[in-house]
């Protein structure tokens, strides 16, 4: 039988905001434990919660990026749950009046269709500490660090319209550049500013009738959200053909062992007891603020794709590609206007540097060579001083520190010659010395003569130390061999 | 009586509040009572008012993102029952 794979997303996004959602202490990354833990984030008696304007502004922004209804009225709620890393015993969110009402993202496929992804809503909320399992600790124990907690994060929900990892991926992918660009978020996910919860379900295909869906929690990278969806689809395929039926269940996967399992069902035997926070007032935002905001919206991604096809004659693809995140946006932009010439602004921004930030596990925002030193460079392969081959030595050197292009071609005598004199005469030198090349040439037919050139060409670009003009070389070439024909 | 004695049971255990036998019929009864009162309240006619969160109107007051907060770990620390190395430490958590 054939089975359709159905998905939803919950998607946790910590806010880039300067300080927590209820208290004035630090958000910032990679502190000392329990140093920015101030006594409303521990939950000390008296302690009251006041609201980060900040973080409710960045949650408007997110719905107005993704035309969804404002909620103009907002109310925090308890949830209640015992767990040490959240002091209070519960987590102060929002269910019955979020924020962010429905709204959809688009998504673009390998193909090259476009699909809509409803979204259910996005609520604002706290995020919890962390807990320490592994390191030093005392026997029998495990540790609470609570600098994050009370994190501003908003959760976007959507509808189930996946019907496929690929889908799914590029739903998750679509929401990183969206809160990027907006700034946000600063989208680091190995640090779990985005963590993606994923229900999923089949039934067989050509069928309407939702099937049994499993929750996978808290995965922080598309690769791992991509691992597990996989598994959990076979599993439940697996399990359906033998006659079993999926129980509702939470389930963990572990991105690094490759190993999914379910949450103990004790552990999930939750009931929340949901009601209305009374720390906290219902939260008005006036249509003057919405509004200030939508003006104050930075460039969403699917505008700055359009923009680039237009401005840069880009394909949409490359486009694509270069706008999806906020800062390797504006490198490119760089680039490309700063070297005038922007398709092979494009192709080394995603080719060669993108590959060696990749290797490096850096961003563009710590790229080693700078967006005005790659545009140096590439203005030296439009204007045809260096190839392409030899552009790639400048970029290495670039890499390693080795100061700007026009320093390097410099240091490294990599000049390519254009001048078409001397390029006659290294051609007609080849030619002289190598009579029966040329013999071989005039005698094959049509379609020897031109994998022959090949043989031409190395032997003159090995005579000009590879410093000869390529295009240049097979025209002079081209002409010379046609005249002895 | 519109609330069992195991939902009182269900709830002890989601609070972590411990209700020993002699008081669970006690506890039973009078939060009967409430939810009796709750329908008694939901009796009356409501269509002509607005659902409230809240009984004032009112709404919340926000803050300037800045931090204000200092660090003082040791304080919070010294009046912790169990600290190791700058971490709250609780009995072990297994996943």
């Amino acid at each position: 039988m054939n089975w359709e794979t159905v998905i939803g997303l919950e998607v946790h996004v910590q806010l880039a905001t300067k300080t927590k959602i209820f208290s004035a202490a630090s958000t910032s990354f990679g502190a000392e434990p329990n140093t920015q833990a101030c006594a409303i984030d521990l939950a000390m008696p008296g302690t009251l919660p006041v609201l980060n304007e900040q973080a409710v502004h960045y949650a408007i922004m997110f719905g107005l990026a993704i035309d969804a209804e404002i909620g103009k009225t907002s109310v925090f709620e308890r949830k209640n749950y015992f767990y040490p890393d959240l002091p209070k015993g519960y987590q102060t969110t929002q269910l019955e009046k979020p924020i962010v009402g429905r709204g959809a993202v688009a998504i673009q496929l390998a193909d090259g269709s476009t699909k809509s992804i409803r979204i259910h809503h996005a609520h604002l909320e706290e995020d919890a500490g962390k807990s320490v399992h592994e390191g030093d600790l005392p026997h029998g124990s495990s540790g609470v660090d609570l600098n994050r907690a009370g994190t501003p994060l908003i959760e976007i929900v959507s509808e189930p319209d996946m019907r496929s990892i690929e889908e799914a991926v590029a739903f998750a992918k679509k929401l990183h550049s969206i809160v990027t660009s907006i700034g946000i978020c600063d989208g680091e996910m190995s640090q779990g500013s985005m963590r993606f919860d994923v229900n999923v379900s089949v039934r067989p295909m050509g069928t309407t009738k939702l099937g049994t869906r499993t929750e996978t929690k808290n995965l922080n990278s598309f690769k791992f959200m991509e691992e597990a969806i996989e598994k959990e689809v076979e599993r439940q395929i697996d399990v359906i053909e033998d006659g079993g039926t999926i129980r509702q269940e939470t389930r963990l996967y572990n991105g690094d062992t490759k190993v999914a399992k379910a949450m103990r069902s004790k552990e999930e035997a939750n009931d929340y007891r949901y009601f209305p926070c009374p720390d906290l007032l219902p939260v008005i935002v006036s249509d003057e603020t919405i509004e200030a905001l939508r003006r104050a919206l930075p460039e969403l991604p699917d505008a700055r794709q359009a923009r680039f096809v237009e401005q840069y004659a880009l394909s949409t693809y490359d486009a694509g590609v270069l706008s999806s995140d906020a800062s390797t946006a504006s490198f490119f932009e760089t680039v490309a206007t700063h070297c005038g010439n922007p398709k092979l602004a494009a192709n080394w921004t995603m080719g060669e540097l993108s590959a060696a930030l990749n290797n490096a596990g850096l961003g563009f925002a710590d790229s080693p060579v700078s967006a005005d030193q790659l545009a140096g460079m590439v203005a030296r392969i439009a204007d045809n001083s260096i190839s392409g081959k030899m552009a790639k030595q400048v970029f290495e050197a670039m890499w390693q520190g080795g100061g700007n292009a026009d320093e390097i071609i410099d240091a490294k005598g990599l000049k390519q010659v254009t001048d078409s004199g001397a390029l006659e005469k290294i051609v007609t030198d080849v030619l002289d010395s190598n009579p029966t090349m040329v013999e071989d040439f005039i005698n094959s037919d049509e379609n020897k003569r031109k994998k022959k050139l090949g043989g031409f060409m190395g032997q003159i670009m090995k005579a000009s130390k590879g410093q000869a003009n390529p295009q240049q070389v097979n025209q002079i070439l081209l002409q010379k061999l046609n005249e002895l024909l | 009586m519109i609330i069992k004695r195991e939902e009182i049971e269900k709830l002890a255990t989601l609070s972590r509040i411990s209700i020993d036998e002699k008081t669970i019929t006690d506890v039973t009864e009078r939060l009967s009572s409430v939810l009796d009162l709750v329908d008694q309240l939901k009796t009356a006619n409501t269509d002509s008012v607005q659902g409230i969160s809240r009984p004032f109107q009112v709404s919340q007051r926000l803050r300037e993102d800045k931090v204000t907060e200092s660090n003082q770990r040791d304080k919070f620390q010294a009046i912790a029952p169990a600290t190791d190395n700058g971490l709250f430490t609780v009995p072990k958590m297994i996943d």
